[in-house]
């Protein structure tokens, strides 16, 4: 079982400034995407919203059951690829998706939140020990003391910090509070994992431990990962499959390869290309 | 400058010789004392609570009232006690007036604005990340609320031992309302103000020697529970 997120026609203001403008997707499971966008673009409010810490003005963010098995066929490729420049600014088309048994429309409850998890850019990090800022999640859902310990020290084990778990979690480098960040939701095995721009800010060799670090949990069954960021070489590590959002729209998508070299948008091209100016 | 060597020898010979005296009044200094600073503990974490975590009319006009409660003149809220819990006052049946009960009333309402108003303080200042970031690991409502509450703890503990400070050095308001009974409601610092007047220098200074001990060693704490919140490698 794994969840699927739909999003349907959201839109958002603040103060009045349409931040995010009638988007649309649907998001299969088990795929990491990329929300590609240049500042402002409004990627970090709809991955606030797809994370349901902040409510829309309009539309409906949805998850649902998603019961289908992961090599199972993709259906409704409705993704025109070609011709690869294509002056009009008209929605892009669904993505690819996998057909299957799907329930119902979760109730956005504390259980639905739990299945989910959303690494801030900033890291709110707890005035307490490595070790305590990773067992938070587990704690607040009732693990036993054994279990904390052990999903813990794994996770850490797992994102190189280990050997700082008694450490107060105030005194890491900025490149380890960003992977104990990224631990502290991973212990938690959310079943869609967002994160906002990551790596932004971090040295070269701290964004490769936190790509190392999404390139593990990339194996991890049924895990959906949906990351913002404005990095297009990151984004051609990465992705699966990528979005690109301007002005508060998502005006492109694809997967990986084609949407790199065959762009739908003009917009996107000038993006990838370096040739924007915003 | 003799009488006052004098004064010192003689206080430190009733504290080592453990004064009946001055036992049962530091006895009963310390139990008016801690009883009024678990009241304004209560109260005063409960309303800082509230207005630290949660935004509704009139909360600007309750916060500035707290600030200005925290300078309140004791001698002052003495006063209106003691015109509230005499015979003829709204609660005169009740008979507290000249008993520990209303000393314990007064030191509560002198100390319950410095823990309300610390503990907010501690409160807003806590990172509105840390509230979302909690939020995104799945707290229910309540978890969230005291995931702040610890991130705050070491203001919530300033401003509780503060307040310990504050009733511990009381004197207005307990002399007006608790009368300076002997073995009744004598405490230290009205205790150490009638034995000045009387020339009595001895038990004054042994219980000022005492009363600066308590407060230094209060003051430690507070030096070591702030210490204990820096980061420390």
């Amino acid at each position: 079982m794994s969840l699927r997120l739909t999003v349907s026609n959201i839109s958002r203001n603040y103060n009045g400034k349409p931040v995010l403008k009638d988007c649309s997707f649907a998001f299969d499971s088990g795929c990491i995407y990329l929300l590609l966008g240049p500042n402002g673009s409004g990627k970090s409010t709809f991955l606030r919203i797809c994370a349901l810490l902040e409510d829309t003005d309009s539309g409906e963010v949805n998850f649902v059951e998603d019961n289908t098995p992961l090599d199972s066929p993709l259906v409704r490729d409705t993704t025109p690829l070609n011709p690869p420049l294509v002056r009009d600014t008209t929605p892009p088309s669904p993505p690819l998706l996998r057909g299957g048994v799907r329930g119902g429309i979760l109730k956005k409850d504390i259980h639905l939140k739990r299945r989910i998890s959303l690494v801030l850019p900033k890291i709110g990090i707890f005035n307490t020990t490595v070790f305590k800022n990773v067992a938070y999640g587990l704690k607040i859902r009732g693990f036993k003391k054994k279990e904390v310990e052990e999903k813990a020290d794994r996770v850490l084990e797992s994102v190189g910090l280990i050997h700082k778990k008694d450490f107060n979690a105030l005194t890491l480098s900025s490149g380890e509070t960003q992977r104990l960040g990224i631990a502290r939701a991973m212990v938690i095995e959310p079943e869609i994992l967002f994160l906002d721009e990551p790596t932004a800010s971090l040295d070269p060799h701290s964004t490769t431990i936190i790509e190392e670090t999404i390139n593990k949990l990339r194996k991890h069954n049924r895990l959906t990962i949906i990351m913002v960021t404005h990095n297009i070489f990151q984004a051609k590590r990465l992705a699966d499959r990528v979005l690109f959002m301007y002005d508060g729209k998502i005006l492109d998508h694809g997967p990986n390869r084609d949407f790199f070299e065959k762009p739908k948008d003009e917009r996107t091209y000038r993006f990838i290309t370096g040739q924007m100016v915003y | 400058m003799e009488s006052i060597i004098e004064g010192f020898r003689r206080a430190f010979f009733l504290i080592f010789n453990l004064d009946a005296e001055l036992l049962s009044i530091i006895f009963l200094s310390l139990k008016v004392s801690g009883l009024a600073l678990i009241i304004a503990t209560v109260i005063g974490l409960s309303l800082g609570s509230l207005i630290g975590l949660k935004r509704f009319p009139f909360r600007g006009i309750i916060i500035s009232l707290m600030n200005t409660f925290m300078g309140l003149p004791p001698v002052v809220v003495g006063l209106f006690l003691y015109l509230i819990l005499s015979r003829s006052g709204p609660l005169g049946f009740m008979s507290l007036l000249y008993t520990p009960s209303a000393m314990v009333t007064a030191q509560s309402i002198l100390a319950f604005p410095i823990v309300a108003s610390l503990c907010h303080s501690a409160i807003i200042s806590v990172d509105p990340i840390i509230k979302q970031s909690s939020m995104t690991l799945g707290a229910t409502p309540f978890q969230v609320i005291t995931t702040i509450m610890k991130e705050a703890r070491y203001g919530i503990m300033s401003g509780v031992i503060a307040a310990f400070g504050r009733v511990m050095a009381e004197v207005g308001a307990i002399l007006i309302v608790g009368g300076n009974i002997a073995g009744y409601t004598r405490v230290m610092t009205t205790t150490i103000a009638l034995e000045t007047d009387k020339g009595n220098f001895e038990l004054a200074l042994a219980l000022g020697i005492i009363l600066l001990t308590l407060s230094l060693i209060v003051n430690m704490v507070l030096h070591l529970i702030q210490k204990k919140g820096m980061i420390s490698k």
